[in-house]
């Protein structure tokens, strides 16, 4: 796999800010990475120095091999802001023909991305009739456009209703397919979890956690929850005997270490009648996100 | 290049038709240079020279005011304002340098004002001519008008870009060239005023007044006027100071300020972080 991002060492200060601090980063052609971390903890300034539009204090930055801003990285680069807006007079359709124009992509691709995006129908109406939604869509088009190399979605999510959300990814999904680098910043972890193959999770500037979400898991040493529901009256019995806590009447929260899951697993079951089921939790990336970006993680 | 500078000047004219600029801007210059023509008609008698020399004579003066405000209405949004907007971060992500954005504004924007001032200065002219007579010099006059002000309203357009690259806010460029106009259009020509008063016919009023008068390019568009028309001269009373210079000093600065502020705005663009 060949790397189409390399970050190295990235440092940025605005006034006494650290906004970036050290930050390296690596993404591979068709690799989907989610960028995670609270607002301004510099997610959009590391878009913004990727694209040069911000220039850094220190470290590199090469997109393609080539200077972040310089006319390559700019032709293998798509960007969609964080809510983007575009000129009210102007329909999506000669929006998105300006666009084409300036990638040297040629006009041609224009309706075709109109289509993909759902847009067609509104194509000629102008962007100030648009919803949100569709604003965001047509954001999306312009992606498309270039079939770029790289591709930075500044919360692209953000304002979708989830039927939208769904064909948002499903696009994500094709282009990283076709071999784009795909580089979400994201709030919503639950989408996220299932879209990317990587998480970058930024604190303060600083890069905390950099990985699979399996072995960000594993790392973290989160404990698996179990809910345990228990026969009539028993709960109390359970309760003390397992050392977990109980909730309600009937149900008891037994909270274990991943390496641990099935030993305590084997120990339920050998009870016998006294457990009526169990429900097992997992930690989320939601507990992960929480975990990494707080400063439990190092 | 050419390419990229043509598709920024195509979106921005398009976006100055849509929003009515382009109407708005040449129904204001075609309503005053009419107005001027009729109100200035009067003294056409006592001075021997036809109606579209007076004419010409009171759209000079108008043009002075109209063209610069023209020109900075239609300015000061294009950098802060697409910055503000979030527009110029994905703009700038595409390879068009910020040179070209530049360029095709420009070229959009001065379409849309000489395309105001051709209708409004032409047709004013046209009822001038049919009413009250004119000649080849004054139709040359009418001609030149038409050109100085869409040369003193590429300035404009310069330094309001300019003013939109310095500011941090849509808002604020809009009031940096509000004072811009208060000082180029206004200020200025009472401060030399004073200081020629102060003077009282010294070395400063017959040397370096002529000077710093055309080194104004709202001032170097009236002296060029003035000076190449003995008859609008005759009606303006401008005579002293555009026959105290060289004949190319008026022209000169009208033609240097557009570049010169479009240099200095690409420059203010080049320090914007969107």
């Amino acid at each position: 796999m060949v790397d189409v991002l390399t970050i190295r060492e990235a440092g940025k200060t605005r006034g006494r800010l650290r906004t970036l601090d050290a930050v390296s980063l690596e993404v591979e052609t068709g690799q989907r990475i989610a960028l995670l971390g609270h607002n301004g903890a510099g997610k959009t300034t590391l878009m913004k120095a990727v694209l040069g539009l911000t220039q850094l204090d220190s470290g590199t930055i090469e997109v393609d091999g080539a200077r972040p801003g310089s006319a390559h990285a700019r032709s293998v680069t798509a960007y969609l802001p964080e809510a983007v807006s575009f000129h009210k007079a102007l329909t999506g359709r000669e929006q998105l023909t300006l666009f084409a124009r300036l990638a040297g992509a040629g006009t041609g691709r224009v309706a075709r991305d109109l289509v993909r995006v759902g847009l067609a129908d509104a194509a000629d109406r102008r962007i100030g009739t648009y919803s949100k939604g569709m604003r965001q869509r047509l954001g999306l088009a312009q992606v498309l456009l270039g079939r770029p190399k790289l591709a930075l979605l500044d919360e692209p999510t953000s304002g979708l209703d989830p039927i939208s959300r769904h064909e948002l990814y499903a696009i994500i999904d094709e282009m990283a397919g076709q071999g784009t680098a795909v580089m979400i910043s994201s709030h919503t972890l639950t989408e996220v979890e299932a879209r990317t193959d990587r998480i970058a999770i930024l604190r303060e500037g600083r890069v905390v956690a950099d990985d699979t979400l399996a072995n960000l898991t594993l790392r973290a040493g989160l404990p698996t929850r179990l809910r345990i529901r228990t026969s009539e009256g028993v709960a109390e019995r359970i309760a003390a005997e397992t050392s977990g806590t109980r909730v309600n009447g009937v149900s008891v929260d037994l909270l274990c270490a991943p390496e641990a899951k099935m030993a305590e697993l084997r120990r339920l079951s050998a009870m016998g009648e006294a457990i009526a089921d169990i429900e097992m939790h997992p930690p989320r990336l939601e507990d992960l996100y929480r975990h990494y970006s707080q400063g439990d993680g190092r | 290049m050419i390419g990229r500078i043509l598709a920024i000047a195509r979106i921005e004219a398009t976006i100055t038709r849509r929003n009515r600029w382009l109407l708005m801007a040449t129904l204001i210059m075609l309503l005053f240079a009419l107005a001027l023509s009729f109100a200035g008609s009067a003294p056409t008698g006592t001075l021997g020279v036809d109606m579209l020399t007076v004419s010409v004579a009171s759209m000079t003066t108008l043009s002075v005011y109209l063209a610069p405000l023209l020109a900075l209405l239609m300015a000061f949004d294009s950098i802060a304002g697409e910055s503000e907007r979030g527009g110029l971060g994905l703009l700038l992500s595409y390879p068009v340098s910020r040179g070209e954005i530049l360029i095709g504004k420009f070229l959009a924007h001065l379409a849309a004002l000489g395309f105001a001032m051709m209708i409004g200065f032409g047709a004013a002219g046209i009822v001038a001519a049919l009413y009250g007579g004119a000649d080849a010099a004054s139709l040359t006059a009418l001609l030149r008008l038409i050109l100085t002000s869409i040369l003193l309203g590429a300035a404009f357009l310069a330094l309001g870009y300019l003013m939109s690259g310095l500011a941090g806010s849509a808002t604020g460029a809009a009031g940096l060239c509000a004072g811009l106009w208060l000082v180029f259009v206004v200020l200025y020509d009472l401060g030399l005023l004073g200081a020629v008063v102060m003077d009282s016919g010294g070395w400063f009023t017959r040397q370096l007044f002529p000077w710093v008068m055309a080194a104004n390019p709202a001032d170097a568009f009236r002296l060029w006027n003035v000076a190449a028309s003995e008859g609008v001269a005759m009606t303006t009373g401008l005579s002293g100071a555009a026959t105290a210079l060289p004949v190319w000093a008026a022209p000169l600065s009208l033609l240097l300020w557009p570049v010169l502020a479009l240099a200095l705005a690409r420059l203010a663009f080049a320090r914007v972080e969107p």
